[in-house]
């Protein structure tokens, strides 16, 4: 039986490349600096960590992959799972108050704005990382191990699995993610995706 | 026995959880539990029946989803009415000897509401009533609305409770470990927004164990005058052998429930991982007797974040967001420039006040229609609670019911056609308003007269089932160069108020200067007068240093400001100011390059004070010429060529606006017009909420001087359309991210193509290609913001 589980993970502290690579730098000045520093300092409290994911039998016929309630096809997902008996599926936020900050400064200051969407993007790839290693270090206890996380939308995955993936977790309930008539999450700093376990 | 009645006297039990025992029973993951009303009604009524015979008084209906969004009108009344059904059944049957109710039970909707989701207000509002209406029509006896994470849908389904049904409405929230709900609101502040709606029972349910949720119950125990609820989780869940095991025991859980119980708790039960063991031991543990709810005498306001007491010290309400004498402020109503309002209520809240008042009166807008527009940018952006300004009921109104939380109402009076148009509202929505002391007789010139009008004001609002704490006194603020005892009535009515009838006083203090030279400092000095005299809030203007002065003053000399740390940091500003102001002054002396170098280092600051400064002696449009436009050629041409980047180019486009805004004050003085350039209207189109692109566009091209109406994201082609044709939009610029949200964008061309062939028509956004803005018709793909400002600078060369 699919059992849906709910945690919180602290995040790590800021990785300032990162933020850098997202805003799509490729070098950084002093100016460019202090613009990160004053994203941090704004953003210092907006971030949570929420995390909601289950573990699922995987079982495909005819191209179809079938995740509990989850029907799908997609060949680069087919391919990324291969080898696979079953998977984690998970819902993780960073939070709804980094968009209100980026909305927030999106008028005042573009600059601060594109820096906290950048350190958004930086801080919900940290959690899944941290969830993701988390993951790969309960299983690795029963000799398994983990493939790279593939969300909806990566190659030709649909972004339409994202109404089942979100109806088998719940997110709204538990993690308070949710997804609107264009498939769009809200919060906007958040992921869906299916880790395969072998 | 009437819900309401038996809680006077008894704890009242409500049941436990629903899903994981319908889960063990068979309901798949992903399956609706409502449709097992129908497919399985012997289990619904079985596990219904156990509540009631563990002890429960209340089992809610299996309806947390019921709604329209998940199911169809007719499938939703048939699922409604074996729902109904089920508990009544298991009522009838049951064997117990307690009192029993039936909850119809409202769970969120799934969606999160406009802006930061999809999901209207007024869409989420209809979305309960259906629900509501289908509940009382099979028959409950009461509204239970739960597990909500959001203040703003919390709002949604409690006006449709109260819209569509006289039945009770209890109210209980989802917290998380932090205290607060998932967009922000602390406990205090849904108190306020909800005992001032009326709510009947305020609570918190599932997300954590009893023992974790006790703060945010001993918040809302602080300041609910109605009877708190708990219907926590079995503690924390956790997997056991691929079973989900909570992990407290139903004797933990009765303990540590029964401890909240014993502080003032009134309401109890039990959410995920609860059983019919969990509630039996509930009812059976000592001490379970209530304690009796005390009534709370605080004046609170809220935003979707916090409460601002009034009880706590003085309050500043800032009263920047006004037009009255304010040229730019009615050009930008106007012209819809709801940005030009939120940055006076960002820079309002960052010098520091505590609540901002709007005013959008202006003869020649539909005012209704702009309140409600500004008061939902305000409150996505800014955490300060908003006092909605008008003289206009329906406008309040229009406000009030858009405000996520309870808002300060500006104003009613002792005229009986005020205390008929605005009390209806303040009951309805919640809220504390501002009563003026005059009335049909015009404003007393008696302390006496003032006090009077104030007594029978209390008197009408008593008579609305609205109570002392929601209203506040104005005595009224008038001008001591005409009248020279005014200040003196003002000070005494406001202290016999505050001493007599006990209730809280606000002033617009700036008044009493009027007509007087250096108003700043008579101002301040009526401020502290007001202060020791008892006044609580005082709308007035926060960046006004003397005012401010005043205000950190009386808080450090009335034991308020510990250790005078905020006396100390405020001070160490102003000193810090006057060393900035000197050291660019020096600066300034050398002139041209600096500016240059200014904007393209994108130091916005240093750039408006150098501007200010070259001003004196070279003309506007020089400076703009030979030095701005210079600056943004170089930055803009770096990007370009991949020398600077995204972040530079934007901090120098700011630093450029920075300049800019000097510079248009002094054209507007001296009425020289620069050249006329394009009007480029922007929007992203419906369905996306994404706008950072967007905004990095129309920041560019105001740079570059084009003229820029934003109409913001997730815009319907229809509203695209209208202000293309009003604002005669020669170019019309459009945004999308998602492949999802394409279509609403060659929707917005097409219609764009055949409505207004005059307008040409540009795409952008992280999906699109010239293959893809090809196919769906636009005139122009840009990649990015400085293809947009080429490619609207060869559209003007074209029309010349």
């Amino acid at each position: 039986m699919s059992v849906v589980l709910f945690e919180e993970f602290a995040l790590p502290e800021v990785d300032r490349r990162e933020v850098l690579r997202y805003m799509g730098c490729r070098e950084s000045d002093d100016e460019t600096e202090a613009l990160i520093d004053r994203a941090i300092e704004v953003g210092k409290d907006a971030f949570c960590g929420k995390v909601c994911f289950c573990e699922l039998p995987l079982s495909v016929s005819d191209g179809q992959i079938r995740l509990g309630s989850v029907r799908t096809e997609s060949k680069n997902l087919l391919k990324n799972l291969d080898g696979c008996e079953s998977v984690i599926l998970f819902g993780a936020t960073v939070g709804i108050e980094i968009d209100r900050l980026i909305m927030r400064y999106g008028k005042v200051s573009p600059s601060l704005a594109v820096c906290l969407q950048a350190l958004g993007a930086e801080r919900i790839e940290a959690l899944c990382d941290v969830f993701c290693a988390e993951m790969a270090r309960k299983q690795g206890l029963q000799g398994k191990r983990l493939r790279p996380r593939f969300s909806p939308g990566y190659g030709d995955f649909p972004l339409e699995a994202q109404k089942e993936i979100f109806a088998m977790l719940g997110c709204d309930r538990r993690i308070g993610l949710t997804l609107n008539d264009s498939l769009i999450m809200s919060p906007t700093k958040s992921v869906t995706a299916i880790i395969g376990i072998y | 026995m009437k819900i309401l009645d038996f809680i006077k006297n008894n704890l009242l039990i409500l049941d436990g959880g629903m899903g994981t025992l319908l889960q063990s029973h068979g309901l798949a993951a992903g399956e609706l539990p409502e449709r097992w009303n129908l497919s399985h009604p012997e289990v619904i009524q079985k596990i219904h029946r156990d509540y009631y015979n563990a002890g429960s008084n209340v089992v809610s209906t299996n309806t947390f989803g019921a709604n329209l969004l998940k199911f169809s009108r007719e499938e939703l009344e048939d699922i409604v009415r074996a729902a109904v059904e089920n508990a009544r059944i298991a009522k009838e049957t049951s064997d117990s000897g307690k009192e029993r109710f039936i909850a119809l039970d409202i769970g969120p909707s799934g969606k999160l509401l406009k802006p930061y989701g999809d999901f209207d207000f007024e869409d989420a509002v209809s979305l309960f009533a259906e629900t509501v209406k289908l509940g009382v029509k099979y028959g409950v006896d009461f509204i239970f609305i739960e597990t909500m994470n959001d203040s703003y849908e919390t709002k949604a389904a409690l006006l449709a409770a109260k819209e569509n049904c006289d039945l009770p409405v209890f109210v209980s929230n989802a917290y998380g470990s932090d205290g607060r709900l998932m967009t922000g609101a602390s406990p205090a502040a849904m108190v306020a927004m909800l005992e001032g709606m009326g709510a009947d029972a305020i609570g918190a349910n599932c997300s954590l164990g009893p023992s974790q949720l006790a703060p945010v119950v001993e918040e809302l125990l602080k300041y609910a005058s109605v009877p708190v609820l708990l219907k926590p989780n079995a503690g924390l869940p956790e997997i056991k052998d691929g079973k989900t095991v909570y992990d407290i025991t139903p004797e933990e859980f009765a303990k540590e429930v029964a401890l909240l119980v014993g502080k003032g708790v009134r309401i109890c039960g039990g959410c995920c991982g609860t059983t019919p063991d969990y509630i039996r031991a509930l009812a059976s543990a000592k001490p379970c007797a209530p304690a009796i709810s005390k009534k709370k005498n605080d004046t609170l306001v809220s935003s979707y974040t916090h409460a601002v007491n009034f009880a706590d010290e003085p309050i500043l309400i800032g009263e920047r967001i006004n037009p009255t004498g304010k040229k730019r402020f009615k050009q930008a109503l106007r012209d819809r420039d709801v940005d030009f309002i939120l940055k006076e209520g960002l820079d309002q809240e960052a010098a520091g006040a505590h609540i901002l008042d709007v005013n959008v009166g202006l003869p020649e807008i539909d005012e209704p229609e702009t309140i409600k527009e500004v008061v939902c940018a305000l409150q996505a952006v800014c955490n300060l609670p908003l006092q909605i300004d008008t003289a206009d009921p329906i406008a309040m109104e229009s406000a009030l019911r858009r405000y996520n939380g309870k808002a300060m109402i500006n104003s009613v009076n002792g005229k009986a056609e005020s205390m008929s148009a605005v009390f209806p509202l303040v009951k309805k929505y919640g809220g504390v308003v501002v009563a003026l002391t005059l009335d049909e007789n015009g404003i007393p010139d008696s302390i006496d007269g003032r006090l009077e009008i104030a007594k029978k004001i209390l008197a009408v609002a008593k008579e609305y089932g609205i109570d002392k704490k929601d209203i506040i006194f104005d005595t009224l603020t008038l001008t001591v160069s005409a009248e020279p005892t005014a200040a003196l009535v003002t000070l005494g009515a406001l202290r016999r108020i505050r001493e007599e009838l006990g209730a809280n006083t606000v002033l617009g203090v700036s008044n009493v200067s009027f007509g007087l030279p250096a108003r700043d400092v008579l101002n301040s000095a009526f401020f502290v007068s007001a202060l020791e005299n008892g006044l609580s809030a005082a709308i007035m203007n926060p960046y006004s240093v003397e005012m401010m002065k005043a205000y950190y003053s009386f808080r450090a000399l009335h034991s308020l400001d510990e250790n005078c740390s905020d006396y100390v940091s405020f001070a160490a500003r102003l000193s810090g100011n006057e060393t900035i102001s000197s050291s660019v002054a020096s600066s300034a002396d050398n002139g041209a390059e600096s500016l240059k170098e200014t904007i393209i280092k994108g130091r916005c600051d240093k750039a408006r004070e150098l501007t200010v400064a070259m001003l004196g002696d070279t003309p506007p449009l020089e400076i703009v010429k030979e030095h701005i436009i210079p600056a943004l050629d170089v930055v803009g041409k770096g990007f370009e060529e991949h020398t600077v980047y995204l972040p530079g180019l934007l901090m120098s486009a700011e630093a450029a606006k920075a300049a800019f805004e000097p510079i248009s004050e002094a054209l507007a003085a001296s009425k020289a017009e620069g050249a006329e350039r394009l009007t480029i209207v922007m929007a992203t189109v419906k369905g996306d909420i994404h706008d950072i692109g967007k905004n990095i566009v129309c920041l560019l091209l105001e740079n570059y001087g084009f003229k820029v109406i934003d109409l913001g994201r997730d815009v319907a082609p229809e509203a695209i359309v209208e202000a293309a044709l009003r604002y005669k939009a020669e170019i019309v610029g459009l945004s999308a991210l998602m492949t999802t949200t394409v279509p609403s964008m060659e929707k917005t061309v097409a219609m764009l193509h055949d409505k207004v062939p005059f307008c040409k028509v540009i795409v952008g956004g992280a999906v699109l290609t010239e293959d893809y803005a090809n196919m769906i018709g636009a005139d122009k793909y840009a990649a990015d913001a400085m293809e947009a400002v080429r490619y609207a600078e060869s559209v003007e060369a074209d029309l010349k």
